[in-house]
C-alpha cells in the first residue's frame, strides 16, 4: 500500500478520536487528576481534530486521488469524529452535572438525621449505634457517610 | 459507612471485589436518600429513584461537621480531603 495515496491522517484521526472517547472510563477515571476535569481526553481530541483537519485538506486538494471518494469519505468520517467529541463534551460538561441541588440536605453544625439500614449481612444497623458503639475499646470519633448512586 | 439503594447482595459483591471493609448499608426504597435530601429521581437504570453522590462526616455527638455535594457526578471527595477534614473530629 502507498502511504500517499492512503488518508492516514483522516484515520489515525478517528482513531485518536476514539481512544480519546473510551480512555476516560477505561483509564483516566481511575486517577483524581484527569478524572475531576477530562484535560488528557481533551488533549487527545485536540490531536484527533488537527489530525481530521488534515485529512479533510488532503481528501480535499485538487491532486487527490479518487476525488469524490475520498471527498465523500473524508467528510463522514471527520463529521463522525466531530460527533463522539460533542457526545463527549455533552456527557462531562452537560450530563453529569444534571444532579438534584439538594438544597435540604443537612448542613454543617445541623443533626445527621438518625437511620436504621440493612449491612451485607443483613443486620440492622443505626446511625445512633454506629455514633455510640465503641472499635477496639474507644469511643467513635465519628463517621463518615458516603451516599452513592449504586449498581441497582 | 457508604450507602446506596443496591440490595445487600449487590453491596456484598462490590465490597468483595473492591476488598472494602467498611459496611455498605442498602436503602431499597431510599427513605434514607430521601430523609436526606439526596434523591436523584429516575436517574436508575429502570428509572429507579437512586441517591446522588454525597459524602457526610458526623461528629460522636451526630452533628454534620462537613458535607460535600458534588455538581458533577464524575467528581467525588477525595480520600486526602477526607483525611483532613476528619482532623476537625476530637
Amino acid at each position: 500500500m502507498n502511504l500517499r495515496r492512503v488518508n492516514w491522517p483522516l484515520w489515525a484521526g478517528l482513531l485518536v478520536t476514539l481512544a480519546g472517547f473510551f480512555s476516560y472510563i477505561t483509564v483516566f477515571m481511575w486517577y483524581p487528576v484527569t478524572r475531576d476535569f477530562p484535560w488528557a481526553n481533551l488533549l487527545l481530541f485536540l490531536v484527533a481534530a488537527v489530525l481530521l483537519f488534515i485529512g479533510l485538506r488532503r481528501a480535499f486538494a485538487r491532486d487527490c486521488p479518487h476525488r469524490w471518494r475520498s471527498r465523500i469519505i473524508a467528510s463522514l468520517v471527520t463529521a463522525f469524529g466531530a460527533l463522539v467529541i460533542a457526545l463527549f463534551l455533552f456527557g462531562f460538561f452537560v450530563f453529569a452535572r444534571w444532579i438534584p441541588a439538594s438544597k435540604g440536605a443537612p448542613q454543617v453544625g445541623q443533626k445527621a438525621p438518625d437511620f436504621t439500614l440493612t449491612d451485607t449481612n443483613g443486620k440492622s444497623v443505626s446511625l445512633g449505634e454506629l455514633l455510640s458503639t465503641p472499635i477496639n475499646g474507644n469511643a467513635p470519633k465519628g463517621v463518615l457517610l458516603i451516599f452513592y448512586r449504586g449498581y441497582w | 459507612m457508604a450507602i446506596s439503594v443496591d440490595p445487600p447482595e449487590a453491596s456484598r459483591n462490590l465490597a468483595q471485589q473492591a476488598g472494602y471493609t467498611f459496611p455498605l448499608l442498602s436503602d431499597r426504597n431510599a427513605e434514607t436518600i430521601r430523609r436526606y435530601d439526596l434523591v436523584h429521581a429516575g436517574a436508575g437504570e429502570h428509572g429507579q429513584d437512586i441517591s446522588r453522590p454525597a459524602e457526610f462526616l458526623v461528629d460522636s455527638s451526630g452533628t454534620v461537621r462537613w458535607v460535600h455535594l458534588t455538581e458533577n457526578y464524575w467528581v467525588r471527595a477525595r480520600p486526602e480531603q477526607v483525611l483532613e477534614v476528619a482532623k476537625l473530629l476530637k
